[in-house]
This record gives structure tokens, C-alpha cells and sequence, in this order.
């Protein structure tokens, strides 16, 4: 049975936006969460950043400050090996919840 | 940011913080360019920028939160905020380290004598495997003992010697005492004499030269020594051996075989080691004389048990075949049923450790009592101090500190108190130490003891120093932490008025403050009472103006059958010197830890007393009066009928209410100590016998001229009577080096002997004095303070008091009535656990209980002087306060 796995949602969003867009600032992975949930799924930033801290210091991204598009400095994040073999763990993870939730759900 | 980065970036805070600063203004900043995008006026689309981005600091400090580094970072900042804060209070800085490294210093000094007399290992190649063999459960008595570690007579070694299987190694040793230096001028060293293998088991390289090795063992002419290396530094100049290098010693020219190293000083802790010479098998030897200390190196999978295990099969067998002849049955009987076993001997072998260990544990209880009120003192300071901050920390976690940042910032501050409190009190411990040891040395011995700083005294240190941080340091952070901040910031800078909680806690701390002072003062003067009695103490014999001289001559010089009246005319020649009052020969010495005892027979009564063989003159010597009958005379001579003088618990204890004159005693055979029956002449006063504690033993006197001839040895122990102590040996040795060229001679105060043997009852009574005394002093502070404190409080309703007519005397009882209650709950609280600490002394007081009622009750009546003596001061600044004064500063 995964662990944390409700909690761990927000890691396996931020994971798996990195692995969609490449390398993103953290304004770039709530704006594309929020675009490609249709704005169902708002991130917090008071929870982004630790969250993005913790991740870097478990070494799953690694990040760099560099220039948007706009011409602004902004602090970018990539993942690592590390990061991606986590995110795949997560994916994995996330399914079994997903079919036991919803197994809780239709039992009648 | 790699961590390793971070960790590399810290101390430069401001890069770190900046970086996420950015970071997030930079989010910040991209939302309202969005928002302008997306149609919104600049104002209103930084209005809700960062109605959606919520607090930045909240914000910040939770990302700070997730970074290891970062919390690092602010721990260093909080450490340096906290010296900030301490650079600004001097005074009380000052107070608080110093008060600590006072009271870890105490701690650490005691610890380090604890750890050097009892934990540290020999300097020796793996001391865990090193065990000594002892008879299980001692020896009661049998035989006759030589020395403080004496467990093995020869032929007991012997046996051992050949079966030891538990052993890779095993060897045997004895203190001995060798005077090297010509015959007039020769002074006394430690030695030890060693078995072949001593060395190579304990695994001792030669520094220079050889050591002693099995062959050594062959002559028992004492001919080849090895030396210590301080020895070989001091008394030969550290010159390189060779095979002709030797010292003058016993009279004759001894070979310097090698040099010990530096690292090996001896095997009894706390003793110098000069010298060792090898062993040897006398062609005479005594087998009832326990003369040796057995030790070897346990087998690799050999256990101390399974050691005992074995020897204690061997035993049976061992003690058949080595009894030694000439005694009763029954007392074969006893030495037959003694049993082998193994103890550890790693640490070594220490009477020091024997005599002082419940000094030092008691000791080691004191300081940290001592160090438990300086904890209160500082905890009064630490509450007292972030009062005073309330403000501050109200500010803070208005500003969304977190409870838990604010106690970790108290928290450091603390620490960093007791850290600076423990390195200087480990530096303090150094001297004080050393200052420990020289109080234990007497005129006669030095105790050689290396006080260094191990890993033991830092591990010690420091958690003395951590107890310390939690004790004084965690009340006032949670103190601190539990305000209200609203509350707090309304009610101005005297912070909170309302909190009736922390005066309880305060007085809580005064009150045990007083408890444990309360324990402190009770062992401070039952110790210095019991010293007291101990030095006042009548042993029921002159003490002052009375010398020990202890002569001797080479063995071969008199023959046995004269040796009686060479001594005799020794006594002569001595009592005939101008100034010297009178003389007597004795077998051994009073108060000076001999024992001398003989099985006797008292009609049907069994049992033993003790006996000594002296002079006609000793009872006027020693101003011993007689009780009844008659004293020794000249008359009492070897072809005379047995003559015995007894002591009054000898008549109680085997004559009860007959006539003593007359009555008949039987000693019981012993090697050199033929049966014989002896007729009590007369009867003496009781006096104590060999040390001033223990209770009087029977004691029996027989005349000198009637000591067997099979014992007498080439040297004899006298008591000198004389007014003026230096003059006398001067005048003895004059005379004697005219007279006996080849006398060797040493004297002894008798007084400053029994004082001598009192170190350790003085070293108690002066460091309970001591750590009394500053439980008092603390007592008073800590008191003061919170007195001075409370009416600061309370300045108002006194003030109200005094404008409505309220008396000077009535302001004082008010605060007086503060103290009493405070000084009543301490007394109270102190008492059970003073009775209770007492058990553990009461084996160390001599003539009085650990309950005396009157030491307690002195020790009640001093804290209600210190307590008033604390009080009176703020009591009167309390009722001089002007009311018009204290209403308007309001």
C-alpha cells in the first residue's frame, strides 16, 4: 500500500508539470496547473515553495536563474534523474489510490 | 542551490535570504503583470497580487523552514543575536557564566579525581584482560598480612603459578620500601618487587636498558633494579644505561637493569613508583605470610566468571597443599576453606580508591547540590530578564514569530550560557583539582595522581552543562512563550501585571533553593563536627610531644638469643640523652593502622584479643595509667614466670566480674609464637588501638623481654616522650651514629601521624564548609532577588497602603510574612530529604548521628538569619517607599 499518497498530490503535480514543461519558474507551474486543470486545481504559492525547496533539497530538481519571456529574472526548476525516478514511483502510487478511492466510493 | 553550496554559503545569510526574497517578489511581481494583462488597473492588480500571495514573511519563513541549511543559518543568527543581547546586559552575563563555571567547575574538579581514582584504566597494552586473584570474600585474619594488597603467601603463588589456565600470563607483586642513598643519609622510595613476568604480561616496553625478566628471579640477593622514568630523570640525570650503571641502595651497589617509560606509572594509583626488583624464593620462607598481589592476563575467551569458575575448582587442593604448619586445627580449618576468584583489575589496585570513595561520591552529591541552587539562581535571573523583554517577544510574535522560533531563541541563549559556563568551569575544575589532591597529601605521603582531561571529564562536562541549560533555561522559554501578546503590549513595560503564576514559580525556586541549601548546611556542619570531634578526641594516651623511631640494624649483626638485651640497651641509650623524658620499646605502634592479634583461652571463654609486646616503661611513656596491680619490671625476663597486662575491655570481656590480678590466660600456638599461659599482673585504662575510630578492641601487654625468641627480627619500634620533638632526633641520631654506626633510623610525630590519618575527614569538612557557605551566599541572592522583585511588583498597592495609614512595621511584616512562609515550606521540604541524604554519611561521622537533632536544628536556626538577613534589606525599601512618589509614577 503507498504511503501519503493524498498529501504527496501536490509533489506529483509539481513533478510531473517539470517533466511536461521541461524547466519552469514557480509562477510558470501554477499557471499551468491551474490552465490545464481548467482552474479545478489551484495551487497555493504558500505551499509551492516550501514544497519546491524540499524537492530540491531531496535533489529530485535542480534549479537556475534565468530570463522569462517577459524579460524577467526568474529562479527555474528542472528535474533530476532522481526526480524522475520519483516521479514515476508517484505516478505508480497515485493509480492505487486513485482505484481504492474509488473502490471506498462505489461500495455500497 | 546544492546543499553543499548552502552549508558553504552560511554566515552570509543575507545571499541566501535574498535569493528567496527574490524568488518570490519575482512570483509576485509576474502575478501583476498578468493581472494588468488580463485588464486591471496597476493598483488594483497589486492589491491582489497580494491578497493571493498572503503574507510574505509567513511565506519566507516556511520556506526557510524547509531548508536544513537555512536553519542552520538562522540558529547561528539567533546565536548571535543572543551575544548581541549579552554584550548589552554585562552584569548579568557576568553573574550567569560566572555562577556556572563556578558550579561546573566544583563539579568537573571532583569528577576528575573520581574518574582518575576509580574509572581511568593502567596504562597498560588492553587493561580489560588484566584480572586479580583474591580470596572470595577476603581473609579474615588468618595468617599474618604484609602490606595494604597482600592476598598470597609464597607458596600460594607457587601453586597458582603452575596452574592458571584462564591466564596467557600471570604474575605477582608487593609493595616494598627500599632506601637507597648511603646509610646515614638514605631515604626511603617505592618499590615494588615483581615477578619475572610482571612486565612483559602488563606489556611494558622498555623506555632504556632492559626490564626485569624471568631469570632475574633466581638470586635473592637484591642486586638489579629497573627504575621509573621520573626517577631515572630526577635521581640520575636521565643518563643513558649501560651494564654498569647502578645505585647505592640497602647498603650495597645495586645494577640499573633499564628504564620504565614514561607512560607507566606503577600499578596502585594514586602511589609513586620508583623503583622494581625481581622476586625470589627465600630459602627461610614464612608460608602464614601473605605478602602478594597475583594478577594475570585472561585467554582470549576466558570471562572473568569462567576465571572464578576454574579457580575456584583449583582452590580445594591449592589450600591442602600449602597450609602452612604450626597452627591450631581449627584455624587450618579456616585457611582450607578459603576459595579463589578473579576480579578486574584494569583500573588497578587503589587504597586511595578504598578509603575515599564514599568521600568522592558524597562530594560529587554536594557540588551538584550546589549546582542545582546556582541553577535556581539563574532561572530566578533567566525568568527576571525575559519579563523584562515581554515587549519584546510580544512585538515578535505579533509580527508571526512562531512559539516555537521564540523558545529555540531563549533556548540558545541559555545554552550558550551554560557553554561558556562549562569550558570556563573545565578550565576552573583544572586547579581546583589539583588544589583536591594536595589536601589529601600528608606530611609523610604525597599521592601521585595524573589529573588530566579525558574524554570522560568533557562527556561529563558537557552533560552537566546540558542538565544545567534544561533546568534554567526551559521554565523562562515557556514562560515567555505563553503570553498573550495583545495583552502584553497594552499593559506597558512592566509586562504583565496579572501573571500570578510566574511569582509562584519564583517562589517555588527559592523554596527548594532553601531545601537544598537546607541538606548542605546540615552535611557542612555535621562534617566539620565530626572532624572536630575527631581532633579533640582523647585516645586515652599522650598525644603531643610523643616521636615513633623506628630502628634498624643489619640482620646478621646480633645473634637471636641476644637480640632482647641489645634492644633493651637501645632503650637505655635513648632514655639516658638529656631532654628526652622517657622511652619504651614496643611490637606495635598505637593509632597507626597495626593489628596485632593471638587466639586466646580465658578459663572456657574462646576468642582473640589483641597483643603487644613492651617496654617496662611504655605505660609512663604513653601516660596510660594503671588501674590495678602492678606494671612491668625488670624483673619480667624470659626465664621469669608469663606476665600480662590487660585493658578493661579485655577484664569486661573474658573475666566479667572477677578479680582480673591473678587470672590466667592461654595464647594458642602460631608459627614462632609458642603456646603459652600467661598471668594477669595488672590492668590499664582502656585506649584506643589502632585508629581512632574503631571501637576498643581487648588489648593484652606483655612484657618485651618475653617476646619469643623464634620472632625477633633485626629492628625494633620505640616511643620517645620529649617537650621539644626536632632537638630530641637530632640528639637520638647523634647518639646513635657515635654508638650504632649501622643503625638506620626514622622518626615519625606521633600527633602529626594521628593527624595524618585524618586527611580525608578534614578534606570533608572543609569542602562541606565550603560548599555550605555558598549554598548560603547563593540563598541570600537568589532570595534578595526575588524580593526585590516582588515589591518592585507590588510598589502600587504599598504605596496605596502606606497613603491610607498602613505602619512602617506593618509594610515590613507584609514582606517578612513572605520570607517566613517561603523559609517554613523550604524547612519543611528540607528536612526529610536532609535525613534522607544524612544515611548516606553517617558511616563517615565520628561521634555523632547523621540525625543529630542539635546540628539540625543550628542548621534552621542559619537559614532563618540568611533568610531575614535577604529580607531585610527590600523589607526596608519597601516601607520607606513615599506613596505620593510610587502612585504618581504609575
Amino acid at each position: 500500500m503507498a504511503k501519503n499518497d493524498l498529501q504527496g498530490a501536490l509533489d506529483l503535480l509539481i513533478l510531473k508539470t517539470l517533466s511536461q514543461l521541461g524547466s519552469m519558474h514557480g509562477y510558470g507551474i501554477v499557471a499551468h496547473i491551474g490552465r490545464v486543470s481548467d482552474e479545478l486545481l489551484n495551487v497555493e504559492e504558500g505551499s509551492l515553495y516550501p514544497a519546491l525547496h524540499r524537492m530540491e533539497q531531496s535533489g529530485w530538481v535542480r534549479s537556475e536563474w534565468a530570463t522569462t519571456e517577459s524579460s524577467r529574472k526568474a529562479k527555474f526548476y528542472t528535474l533530476t534523474a532522481a526526480g524522475k525516478k520519483q516521479l514515476a514511483a508517484r505516478e505508480k502510487n497515485w493509480d492505487q489510490v486513485v482505484k481504492g478511492v474509488a473502490a471506498i466510493l462505489r461500495y455500497a | 542551490m546544492g546543499l553543499l553550496r548552502r552549508i558553504g554559503a552560511l554566515g552570509r545569510r543575507s545571499k541566501l535570504s535574498h535569493e528567496i526574497d527574490a524568488e518570490l517578489r519575482e512570483h509576485l511581481q509576474m502575478r501583476i503583470d498578468e493581472n494588468i494583462a488580463n485588464g486591471m488597473g496597476p493598483t488594483e492588480a497589486a492589491r491582489e497580487a497580494r491578497l493571493r500571495f498572503g503574507n510574505l514573511t509567513v511565506m519566507r519563513e516556511r520556506v526557510d523552514a524547509e531548508d536544513t541549511a537555512a536553519g542552520l543559518d538562522s540558529f547561528l543568527r539567533d546565536a548571535r543575536y543572543a551575544v548581541r543581547g549579552f554584550a548589552r546586559s554585562r552584569a548579568f552575563t557576568a553573574m550567569a557564566v560566572l555562577t556556572l563555571a563556578l558550579g561546573i567547575g566544583a563539579n568537573t574538579a571532583v569528577f576528575q579525581l573520581v574518574d582518575a581514582v576509580r574509572l581511568r584504566s593502567l596504562p597498560i597494552q588492553n587493561p580489560r584482560e588484566l584480572a586479580e586473584l583474591r580470596i572470595a570474600g577476603g581473609n579474615p585474619g588468618f595468617g599474618i598480612s604484609n602490606g595494604r594488597y597482600s592476598s598470597f603467601t609464597i607458596p600460594m603463588w607457587q601453586e597458582v603459578r603452575r596452574h592458571h589456565d584462564p591466564f596467557s600470563g600471570i604474575f605477582a607483586w608487593r609493595e616494598a620500601d627500599v632506601l637507597v642513598g648511603k646509610v646515614t643519609e638514605a631515604k626511603h622510595v617505592n618499590a615494588l618487587e615483581v615477578s619475572g613476568d610482571f612486565f612483559n604480561v602488563l606489556g611494558v616496553a622498555p623506555w632504556q636498558g632492559r626490564l626485569i625478566e624471568p631469570q632475574d628471579e633466581s638470586s635473592c640477593e637484591l642486586s638489579k633494579v629497573v627504575v621509573s622514568y621520573p626517577y631515572w630523570k630526577s635521581q640520575m640525570d636521565g643518563a643513558p644505561i649501560t651494564a654498569k650503571t647502578t645505585i647505592q641502595a640497602e647498603g650495597r651497589s645495586l645494577q640499573v637493569l633499564g628504564v620504565t617509560p614514561p607512560s607507566f606509572t606503577g600499578i596502585i594509583v594514586g602511589d609513586r613508583f620508583d623503583l622494581a626488583y625481581p622476586t625470589c624464593t627465600p630459602p627461610n620462607l614464612r608460608p602464614e605470610m601473605f605478602l602478594y598481589t597475583v594478577m594475570g592476563r585472561l585467554k582470549p575467551g576466558w570471562t572473568i566468571d569462567r576465571a572464578s569458575a576454574y579457580f575456584d575448582a583449583l582452590s580445594p587442593g591449592l589450600f591442602k597443599d600449602t597450609a602452612p604448619p604450626g597452627y591450631s586445627s581449627e584455624a587450618i580449618r579456616q585457611y582450607t576453606s578459603f576459595r579463589l576468584a578473579a576480579y578486574p583489575a584494569g583500573a588497578g589496585v587503589s587504597a586511595l580508591r578504598d578509603q575515599y570513595d564514599t568521600s568522592l561520591q558524597l562530594l560529587l552529591a554536594i557540588t551538584g547540590l550546589v549546582l542545582l541552587i546556582a541553577c535556581a539562581n539563574l532561572a530566578n535571573l533567566m525568568l527576571a530578564r525575559t519579563s523584562a523583554r515581554q515587549r519584546e517577544m510580544a512585538i515578535r510574535m505579533a509580527l508571526g514569530a512562531s512559539r516555537r522560533r521564540i523558545a529555540t531563541q531563549l533556548i540558545i541563549e541559555s545554552g550558550l550560557l551554560a557553554l561558556s559556563g562549562a569550558a570556563l568551569g573545565v578550565a576552573l575544575g583544572q586547579p581546583l583539582s589539583r588544589l583536591l589532591v594536595a589536601s589529601l597529601n600528608t606530611s609523610q605521603s604525597s599521592i601521585q595522581l595524573s589529573i588530566v582531561i579525558d574524554w570522560r571529564v568533557l562527556l561529563f562536562a558537557a552533560a552537566v552543562a546540558g542538565l544545567t541549560c534544561i533546568v534554567f533555561g526551559t521554565l523562562p522559554a515557556m514562560r515567555a512563550t505563553s503570553v498573550d501578546p495583545i495583552s502584553s503590549l497594552k499593559s506597558g513595560e512592566r509586562g504583565t501585571t496579572g501573571s500570578r503564576e510566574r511569582f509562584t514559580m519564583q517562589r517555588l525556586m527559592v523554596v527548594s533553593q532553601i531545601a537544598i541549601s537546607m541538606v548542605l548546611l546540615v552535611a557542612a556542619l555535621l562534617f566539620v563536627r565530626s572532624y572536630r570531634n575527631l581532633i579533640t578526641f582523647d585516645p586515652g594516651m599522650r598525644e603531643s610531644g610523643i616521636l615513633m623511631g623506628f630502628f634498624g640494624y643489619p640482620a646478621g649483626k646480633i645473634k637471636p638469643e641476644d637480640q632482647a638485651a641489645y634492644k633493651r640497651q637501645l632503650v637505655e641509650d635513648v632514655r639516658s640523652i638529656p631532654g628526652i623524658q622517657n622511652a619504651a620499646a614496643t611490637t606495635s605502634t598505637p593509632l597507626n593502622g597495626n593489628s596485632w592479634t593471638h587466639a586466646v583461652r580465658v578459663d572456657s571463654i574462646e576468642g582473640d584479643s589483641k597483643f603487644n609486646y613492651a617496654s617496662p616503661t611504655y605505660f609512663a611513656t604513653m601516660g596510660i595509667p594503671l588501674v590495678s596491680g602492678r606494671s612491668f619490671t625488670a624483673a619480667d625476663t624470659t626465664g621469669a614466670p608469663f606476665v600480662l597486662i590487660v585493658n578493661q575491655t579485655f577484664v569486661r570481656k573474658y573475666l566479667g566480674s572477677k578479680s582480673p590480678i591473678g587470672q590466667l590466660v592461654h595464647v594458642k600456638p602460631e608459627p614462632q609464637y609458642p603456646e603459652r599461659t600467661y598471668e594477669i599482673v595488672g590492668t590499664i585504662a582502656d585506649t584506643k588501638y589502632n585508629d581512632l575510630r574503631g571501637t576498643i578492641p581487648p588489648i593484652a601487654f606483655v612484657p618485651i623481654d618475653q617476646y619469643p625468641v623464634t620472632a625477633q627480627g633485626p629492628g625494633m619500634a620505640m616511643m620517645i616522650a620529649a617537650n621539644d620533638l626536632p632537638t630530641a632526633i637530632t640528639a637520638i641520631r647523634h647518639k646513635m651514629e657515635g654508638e650504632h654506626p649501622e643503625m638506620v633510623m626514622q622518626f615519625v610525630d606521633f600527633q602529626q601521624n594521628i593527624q595524618d590519618n585524618l586527611v580525608g575527614d578534614r578534606m570533608m569538612a572543609m569542602l562541606s564548609g565550603f560548599f555550605g557557605l555558598l549554598a548560603a551566599i547563593l540563598v541570600v541572592v537568589g532570595l534578595y532577588g526575588v524580593l526585590a522583585y516582588l515589591i518592585a511588583q507590588r510598589r502600587n498597592e504599598i504605596g496605596i497602603r502606606i497613603a491610607l495609614g498602613a505602619h512602617r512595621w506593618q509594610v515590613i511584616a507584609l514582606v517578612m510574612r513572605d520570607t517566613a512562609l517561603m523559609l517554613l515550606a523550604g524547612t519543611a521540604v528540607g528536612l526529610p530529604l536532609t535525613l534522607l541524604a544524612g544515611r548516606s554519611a553517617g558511616s563517615m561521622l565520628f561521634g555523632l548521628q547523621s540525625y543529630d537533632p542539635v546540628t539540625i536544628g543550628f542548621a534552621v536556626a542559619l537559614l532563618v538569619v540568611i533568610a531575614v538577613l535577604a529580607s531585610w534589606l527590600p523589607a526596608r525599601s519597601a516601607a520607606n517607599l513615599d506613596p505620593v512618589a510610587a502612585l504618581r509614577s504609575e
